[in-house]
Parts: structure tokens; C-alpha cells; sequence
């Protein structure tokens, strides 16, 4: 197998597990808004990583985890909903990146580069990158899957059987942030979103309990991503782009036969 | 004493939800909290539940016990991809499990059966109508053999079949299984009929004693005074 494939392919399945596992959370909480939203805040730190001559990433991470506790904590502190918080600092944040980039002096070409990722030119380093943050967000899940699935259900009830609710949402909206700035450097910010929202989108539309939802979202976020990039490969599309694709395919497959 | 509650007050930018409500339950107690909309009976279940804590004064538990809570308003995610039967497990396991064991699972259909619900037992919560879902609310809260049942105006949403196969359950859980409960309701007839003490409630405890004690016209007009002002409603009971 040619070699860049394989290094797409094991990035590619890494994130898709991530961003399921996490995504499933996102589209049951009605916040997959929160996807886009961060994953375009992201360009404020990748700006001003190059406004300041930075690696990327070194900056991108702790922007975008900033980002996202902000708008966890507008939300949590004010009577506006998660979709409008959202849209403040998501606006605030792109809107910080352009500036930053504007007046950048240096190449500015690598800030695109994040706007759609570069699945085939993966490096070694993406690779141990991306299967540590997936191994990270397992453990997580691994801890936190029940009391996260019950706040989800019922956060009264929850809190009432002592579900630390504030923590996880916070822990959750953190890993969130990071998955996202792990994700886009491969996947690109633009198609974040669509890793985050299909699968559990897909597994919603055929799932009765949401641990089948859970299940069948990872499977589904594994075996979209392999078929797109072998038809990607196959026939020279974007392999970004042809996932996304592939997903949306299945999600119409799964609306029509559940109806 | 299983629980009591000193002094407690609650504001929401300076205005008064509730002020210094002092009461005391027993174990095996059936306390009835009878008041008008907006009086702050559902709130007082939510600082017992601890879904709500930014109070003032003390609730006291004698020792932390165990609690069913039947809500009114169900606050569940109506898209949640759930069925009844797991919701019960979660009554017995207070989380939401990723896999059900077999006895949590044979615990839970028995119950159903006992409750003649068992034929919704894997119908996903949103397909329920009120009354089902009602009735698998009050299994979740009574699968894990509580010391304190919260009820929360167990009969709305109920007809009237449910309303009574509902109320011998209660009966028989205060009665034969000496649970401790305290019902909040606008049926003044149920709570005289099941309850041991009463608390009259509008924002601030208008009366704590026994319901025949209670159930005065002149207490009820000091209750509902926001409602007999207006409709000139009198309650034909004892001055």
C-alpha cells in the first residue's frame, strides 16, 4: 500500500474515533454549532502563531481551548443560548485570525493549508499525535461516558444522583477544543465540523438507545473515512472532502430506509 | 426525624421564592405540600433532590437517605435515544449504563410486570403517552426501594384509572412498606385522604400539622389569597 495512504488512513481512522465518540455528546446536546464554532476559532490562534512567527499548533491549542471555555462560561453565566455564545466568540476569534493574518509580514500560505487540511501529506508526528488523543479520549470516555450519557438524558435527575455536571461539561468542551486542533491540521477546519456532526448523526437516525448510537457512531466514522479515502485515492478527489461526501451518502441511505 | 428543614429561604434577584420554611418529617411520614402555582412547593422538592442549593437556613437529613423523586415536569431530553427499561435501571443504578447486567435488567421487568407496564418495557421514552411515562417515572423512583418518595403532583397527565391504580401504589408503599413520602398536590381530597401531616405553602408556610387540623377556610384563604381575592372563592370548611 502506498505509503501516504497508509499514513491517511491511520490518521484518518485515529481522528474519526475521536471526533465520534465526542460527537455524539455534541449532536444529542443540540451543540454542533459548538463544532463549526471552534473549529473556525481555531484560525485566531493559527493567525496569531503567524503574526509572531510561532509554530501553528503551539498557539491554535490554547486559543481554542480558551475560546471554548468562554463560551462555556457566557453561556453558563448569562441567559443567551449555547448557539448564541457561540456566535460571539466564534465571530470574535476568525475575526482576531484575519486581523492577525493581515498583518503578518511572512507566508500566510499555512494558514490555509488549515482551512482543508492535507490528509495525504500526514507526518510521522500527526500519526503519534493523533492515535495519543484518541487513546486520551477513550480513557476519557471510558470514565466519564455514563455520567456525561445521564446529564445528557436528564440534567435534574442527574444532579440529583450527584453527576457532577459542571466538570464534565467543561472537561467535555475541553477535549473538544483539543480534538478539533488535532483534527484540523489533517482534516482541515472546514470539514471538523462534518467529522463531529454525520457519524453521530447517522447512528442517531438508526439507534433506539444511545449506547448503540455511541457504537455505531465510532463504526461508522471508521468505516466512512477508509471507503472515502480509497475512493479519493482511487479516482484523485480530495480526500477530505470525498469523506464528507461518502458520509452524507450514508446519512441519506439511513433517512430513506428508516422512514 | 428523617429530615428537617430550619429556617430555609430562597431569593432569585431579590425576590422572595420561599421564607422561612420550618418543618420536620418522620420516619414513615406522609406529608402532603398543598399550595398555588408559584408558591414554591416544587422548588422545596429540588433542594431536597440537591438539584437546587443556593438557600438560606439548613435542611438536615437524620442520616443521607435514600430518595425516589417523581418530577412533574419531566425535564428529560425528549430526543434522547432511550428506552423505559433503562430508564428504570437508572432508577436502580443511578447512572446511565453503558451495558444493563442481567439482574439489573430482571429487576427492573418485574417491577414493570407488578406495575402492568411491562409491555412498554423496551418502547422508546418518547413513543410513551403522559400516563406511561408517568407510571415508568414512578417504578425508576421506586425500583431502588427508597426511605424518602417524592411526588411531585403524581397525577398529572394521569386518567383516571392510572390516577387510582397510582394512589393504591402509594398507599401500599407508605402503608406496608413504611416509605417515608412527601407529595406535593393541588388535590386537597388526596392529600387529606393519604397524608399524616400537611404543609400549607405560598412562599411562606402558612400551616405544618396534621391535615385535619389544617384543611381550615380560613388557612386555605391565606393559601390561595392571590386566588380567592380575585374569584372570591371560599372553601366551604371550617372557620
Amino acid at each position: 500500500m502506498n505509503i501516504f495512504l497508509q499514513n491517511a488512513l491511520i490518521a484518518g481512522i485515529a481522528i474519526s474515533i475521536t471526533c465520534s465518540l465526542l460527537g455524539v455528546f455534541l449532536v444529542q446536546r443540540k451543540m454542533s454549532f459548538l463544532g463549526s464554532g471552534l473549529s473556525h476559532s481555531a484560525l485566531g490562534g493559527i493567525g496569531l502563531a503567524i503574526l509572531l512567527g510561532i509554530e501553528p499548533m503551539y498557539v491554535a491549542l490554547p486559543f481554542t481551548v480558551l475560546v471554548s471555555l468562554l463560551i462555556t462560561l457566557v453561556n453558563e453565566r448569562t441567559k443567551l443560548e449555547m448557539d448564541t455564545s457561540i456566535g460571539i466568540l466564534f465571530s470574535a476569534a476568525t475575526a482576531l485570525g484575519i486581523i492577525f493574518i493581515a498583518q503578518s509580514s511572512g507566508y500566510v500560505g499555512d494558514a490555509y493549508s488549515y482551512l482543508f487540511g492535507s490528509i495525504l501529506g500526514v507526518t510521522p508526528m500527526d500519526i503519534v499525535v493523533a492515535i495519543a488523543f484518541t487513546a486520551i479520549t477513550i480513557a476519557f470516555m471510558w470514565r466519564y461516558w455514563e455520567e456525561l450519557a445521564y446529564s445528557t438524558f436528564d440534567a435534574e435527575l442527574a444532579l440529583s444522583d450527584n453527576v457532577h455536571i459542571r466538570r464534565n461539561t467543561y472537561l467535555l468542551h475541553i477535549l473538544l477544543a483539543i480534538a478539533i486542533v488535532v483534527a484540523m491540521k489533517i482534516i482541515g477546519i472546514v470539514l471538523c465540523t462534518a467529522f463531529l456532526t454525520l457519524p453521530a448523526a447517522i447512528a442517531r437516525v438508526v439507534a433506539g438507545t444511545f449506547t448503540k448510537m455511541t457504537l455505531i457512531a465510532v463504526v461508522v466514522g471508521i468505516a466512512t473515512t477508509v471507503v472515502g479515502m480509497f475512493v479519493s485515492f482511487l479516482v484523485d478527489f480530495p480526500s477530505g472532502a470525498t469523506i464528507i461526501v461518502v458520509q452524507s451518502l450514508v446519512f441519506g441511505v439511513c433517512m430513506v430506509v428508516k422512514r | 426525624m428523617i429530615l428537617q428543614f430550619n429556617n430555609v429561604s430562597y431569593a432569585i434577584h431579590n425576590t422572595a421564592i420561599l421564607q422561612n420554611i420550618s418543618f420536620e418529617v418522620d420516619a414513615g411520614d406522609f406529608l402532603s405540600i398543598v399550595g398555588p402555582n408559584g408558591s414554591g412547593k416544587t422548588t422545596l422538592l429540588k433542594f431536597i433532590i440537591g438539584a437546587k442549593s443556593n438557600y438560606s437556613g439548613d435542611i438536615v437529613f437524620n442520616e443521607k437517605p435514600i430518595i425516589g423523586y417523581v418530577p412533574q415536569v419531566k425535564t428529560l431530553q425528549k430526543s434522547f435515544p432511550a428506552t423505559a427499561l433503562e430508564l428504570v435501571v437508572n432508577g436502580i443504578t443511578s447512572k446511565w449504563k453503558f451495558r444493563i447486567s442481567k439482574e439489573n435488567k430482571a429487576n427492573a421487568l418485574e417491577l414493570l410486570e407488578q406495575l402492568n407496564i411491562a409491555h412498554v418495557a423496551s418502547q422508546q421514552l418518547c413513543e410513551l403517552s403522559g400516563g406511561e411515562l408517568q407510571r415508568i417515572y414512578l417504578a425508576r423512583a421506586i425500583v431502588r426501594k427508597p426511605q424518602i418518595l417524592l411526588l411531585d403532583e403524581p397525577a398529572t397527565g394521569v386518567d383516571l384509572v392510572c390516577e387510582k391504580d397510582m394512589n393504591e401504589l402509594i398507599d401500599t408503599l407508605h402503608t406496608e412498606m413504611k416509605t417515608t413520602i412527601i407529595m406535593v398536590t393541588h388535590d386537597w381530597s388526596s392529600a387529606y385522604h393519604h397524608s399524616n401531616k400537611l404543609l400549607l405553602l405560598n412562599k411562606e408556610m402558612v400551616f405544618f400539622g396534621t391535615p385535619s387540623d389544617g384543611f381550615t377556610d380560613t388557612n386555605l384563604a391565606r393559601t390561595f389569597s392571590n386566588m380567592s381575592d380575585h374569584h372570591n372563592v371560599t372553601f366551604g370548611l371550617k372557620q
